[in-house]
């Protein structure tokens, strides 16, 4: 809890920076954890329902903890056009899971995105950071093949 | 100080390496420490310097290297392609015509940047700055006359002097709506109360548009300087920028900036010595689309939730916790400095008599030449689509435009020449919106389209009025059913009736425009919902539901690759014979088709009339 003090004395424990202290919160745990809300809510004289509606409204905050890789399709117009929705059904069919859920040994979360912006690259697909432009469902395979586990143990 | 020494130091040339998020994603940075690396191995680091700068707009041909002072233009570079680049431009001065920009196989490589149809057509004010300074150093902005207008602007002009200088420009806000912004300045301005807020609005959640992203990410001061003129004119001490959280880059260059404007003066107290005080923060969102809705992202400032308000009372009086507050998006800002700069008359003196200046657009989707585009208001939209954006790729029939993003709608073939601003586009039954322009081409079904936008818009629903929760949902419901070929007679008169009624009664923005890409695409495109409807049958070969996958046995090779490749094992067929596609298992994931090896071209879509 010493590293959420942290991020509420960096914005002067101010009830009116409270997205702001959630979107920390979600960077440093990559979800918002209930004990994390609970002594927001101590500290900030906030009632923990409102968190809740917070967390649930707000798109980029997640209350369920993420798997090891999180996949990420976009769907903006352009991607759309070009084709992402048949690479997110071919990441649904491999890894069995719709977008928002988690594989069950905890190695992929898949979300989906209404826009990057990043549109030159459509359709797009992020894993973790990085950016893989021009996907099709086809090159599906080979993306993940990146990611399994043998390699993602170094 | 480093910035302040290499200033005075004077370089032969100058590498321009674009850093905006296209081209990262490209790997841009790679490029940039290749480069170093090669110019130091090859000892030029005294005559030539790498800079990264914002977006070039071209992200179609990311990364970017621009080799000034001669403007030599480079696309996709490669890593490999760095030793030959160095060893013969910057070494032996022979520009590398492998690396140039050519339109067509046909034609010649076109060496100068400013000689690509896609930038000898566009006009820049607002992307003034773009690809030629480092946006994480304001000194470069502060040598391309930036902040020339914030000094004119607090020790040459009267708040009132100023705004009716923005009043005689004709500026109209660049978020979507296109109310006049000097008004809108006025009316803040007129509001009693010590305390008034600005805000900027960067929350840019149209997909397909990402010129707000770019401004912030290229020049990040120049949105600044506009807030800190607004500032002073409308008498408010604080601001804000609120930018969605999906841009990163965008959030990282606009702190550096805000942080470098203090260090100099420009921000903070007492400002160039005026006694003028103004400070501005930057707020992240976290995702949601109705944060764009001027009373919903007050709400989110003040750390709520986002639901809109109904209006009046407008911002200008009650915003910002209650205070007077001006909001204006990130376009708008960045017109600012070049107005005071330049004058009004020169501003007007560029577009149509109701639409002046320049628009950003978002060149995105069927289309060569994907990227960022300044053009004049007015310009048609053939113009933007074929002279800038280069046509459609592959030799497609061109189809649509959908502009104006999940509020606008689809502009058909027979409206090419229509000249582009605001009135133009609501009485085509779109609107300018934030300037996205997706282009659709012959194999984009518009029933699916219209599903798509309900889709996204029923998402992002905030859910607090019934027209909009409920309207959006069923609107959806019945544009699912029709693209699974479950359509009824009626449901095209079903779907005008929800969607007026929607557009009516909403609370906000969001609602309210929620049924324009149902409406133009039934008023434009209504014999592509009859086919599925009454013949279920997808025109566009788009709908999974109507279409399977067949292999012509007088073009397959036998070459067992889509076998191979098929996930769900529907294909069969030895080597060297003809393969077919077991309909049962087929699960349409169209994988078969992009690995079929042109040379035979053996699988085929097709959506057969059903009766």
């Amino acid at each position: 809890m010493d590293k959420i003090d942290r991020i509420l004395e960096k914005y002067g424990h101010q009830r009116s920076r409270i997205i702001q202290i959630l979107n920390d919160i979600q960077k440093l745990q990559t979800y918002l954890r209930r004990d994390a809300l609970e002594h927001v809510s101590r500290r900030l004289h906030i009632p923990l329902s409102r968190l809740y509606s917070l967390a649930t409204f707000y798109s980029a905050f997640s209350l369920k903890p993420r798997g090891k890789h999180l996949v990420t399709v976009c769907m903006g117009t352009a991607c759309h056009v070009r084709g992402a929705p048949a690479v997110l059904s071919r990441l649904e069919d491999r890894l069995k899971i719709k977008p928002g859920e988690t594989t069950t040994d905890d190695e992929y979360t898949l979300k989906t995105v209404n826009c990057l912006g990043a549109c030159a690259l459509a359709p797009i697909v992020v894993v973790d950071e990085e950016y893989h432009g021009q996907t099709t469902a086809d090159k599906v395979e080979r993306l993940l093949a990146g990611y399994e586990k043998p390699k993602a143990k170094n | 100080m480093r910035s302040r020494r290499l200033r005075t130091k004077e370089y032969r040339l100058h590498l321009l390496v674009c850093a905006g998020t296209g081209c990262v994603a490209n790997r841009s940075f790679e490029i940039k420490e290749e480069l170093e690396k090669e110019i130091a191995r090859k000892h030029l680091n005294d005559e030539i310097r790498v800079i990264t700068t914002g977006c070039q707009g071209f992200c179609e041909r990311g990364p970017i290297v621009i080799v000034q002072p001669d403007g030599i233009f480079y696309q996709q570079v490669k890593k490999r392609d760095i030793p030959h680049l160095v060893e013969e431009h910057l070494l032996k001065g022979r520009p590398v015509k492998e690396l140039m920009y050519t339109p067509s196989p046909r034609e010649t490589p076109v060496p100068r940047m400013m000689d690509i149809d896609f930038f000898r057509h566009q006009r820049l004010i607002v992307l003034r700055n773009r690809g030629r300074l480092d946006p994480e150093n304001i000194e470069e902005y502060i040598g391309f006359d930036g902040y020339q207008a914030l000094e004119k602007a607090l020790t040459r002009m009267t708040p009132e002097q100023i705004i009716r200088e923005v009043k005689i420009s004709g500026l109209r806000g660049r978020g979507g709506a296109g109310f006049p912004t000097g008004r809108k300045w006025e009316l803040c301005r007129r509001e009693r109360g010590r305390k008034k807020y600005i805000i900027c609005n960067g929350d840019e959640g149209d997909p397909g548009a990402f010129m707000d992203r770019s401004v912030l990410e290229a020049d990040p001061h120049s949105v600044i300087e506009g807030m800190a003129i607004g500032a002073w004119a409308i008498g408010a001490h604080q601001g804000f920028i609120y930018v969605r959280s999906e841009y990163p880059l965008a959030l990282k260059r606009l702190t550096i900036a805000l942080a470098q404007a203090e260090d100099y003066g420009l921000l903070g107290d007492d400002i160039l010595g005026t006694g003028f005080d103004f400070n501005a923060d930057v707020v992240q969102g976290a995702g949601a689309f109705v944060c764009g809705e001027e009373t919903a992202l007050i709400a989110s400032i003040e750390g709520r939730a986002g639901r809109p308000r109904p209006r009046p009372p407008y911002p200008s009086e009650k915003g910002l916790w209650g205070k007077p507050t001006n909001i204006n998006n990130v376009e708008t800002w960045a017109n600012i400095p070049m107005i005071i700069l330049r004058g009004a008359q020169w501003f007007s003196s560029i577009g149509t008599a109701k639409s002046k200046g320049t628009k950003i657009f978002s060149l995105v989707g069927k289309i060569n030449n994907t990227g960022l585009v300044e053009v004049p208001m007015g310009i048609s939209m053939r113009r933007i689509i074929y002279d800038i954006g280069g046509g459609i790729p592959k030799g497609k029939e061109f189809k649509a435009v959908q502009t104006g993003g999940p509020s606008g709608g689809c502009i058909p073939r027979t409206l090419l020449d229509l000249p582009i601003d605001y009135e133009s586009l609501t009485q085509a039954g779109s609107m300018m919106g934030s300037g996205g322009m997706i282009v659709m081409d012959e194999d984009t079904c518009m029933v699916d389209v219209a599903r798509y936008f309900l889709n996204f818009t029923q998402e992002e629903s905030c859910g607090k009025c019934p027209p909009c929760r409920m309207g959006t949902k069923h609107m959806v419901y019945v544009l699912d059913r029709i693209t699974r070929g479950q359509g009824k007679e009626g449901d095209i008169e079903f779907l005008e009736q929800i969607a007026e009624n929607v557009k009516l009664s909403s609370l906000c923005g969001l609602g309210q425009t929620a049924a324009n890409p149902v409406l133009t695409t039934i008023k434009y495109f209504r014999d592509e919902y009859e086919a599925h409807i009454k013949e279920k049958r997808c025109p566009a070969l788009v709908c999974k539901e109507l279409i399977s996958y067949t292999i012509d046995a007088g073009l397959c090779g036998g070459c067992t690759v889509c076998a191979k490749n098929c996930p769900s094992a529907a294909i069969s067929g030895e080597a060297k014979k003809v393969h077919t596609i077991d309909q049962q298992k087929c699960t349409k994931c169209g994988i078969c088709i992009s690995v079929c090896p042109s040379k035979f071209s053996a699988v085929k879509k097709v959506s057969p009339v059903l009766k």
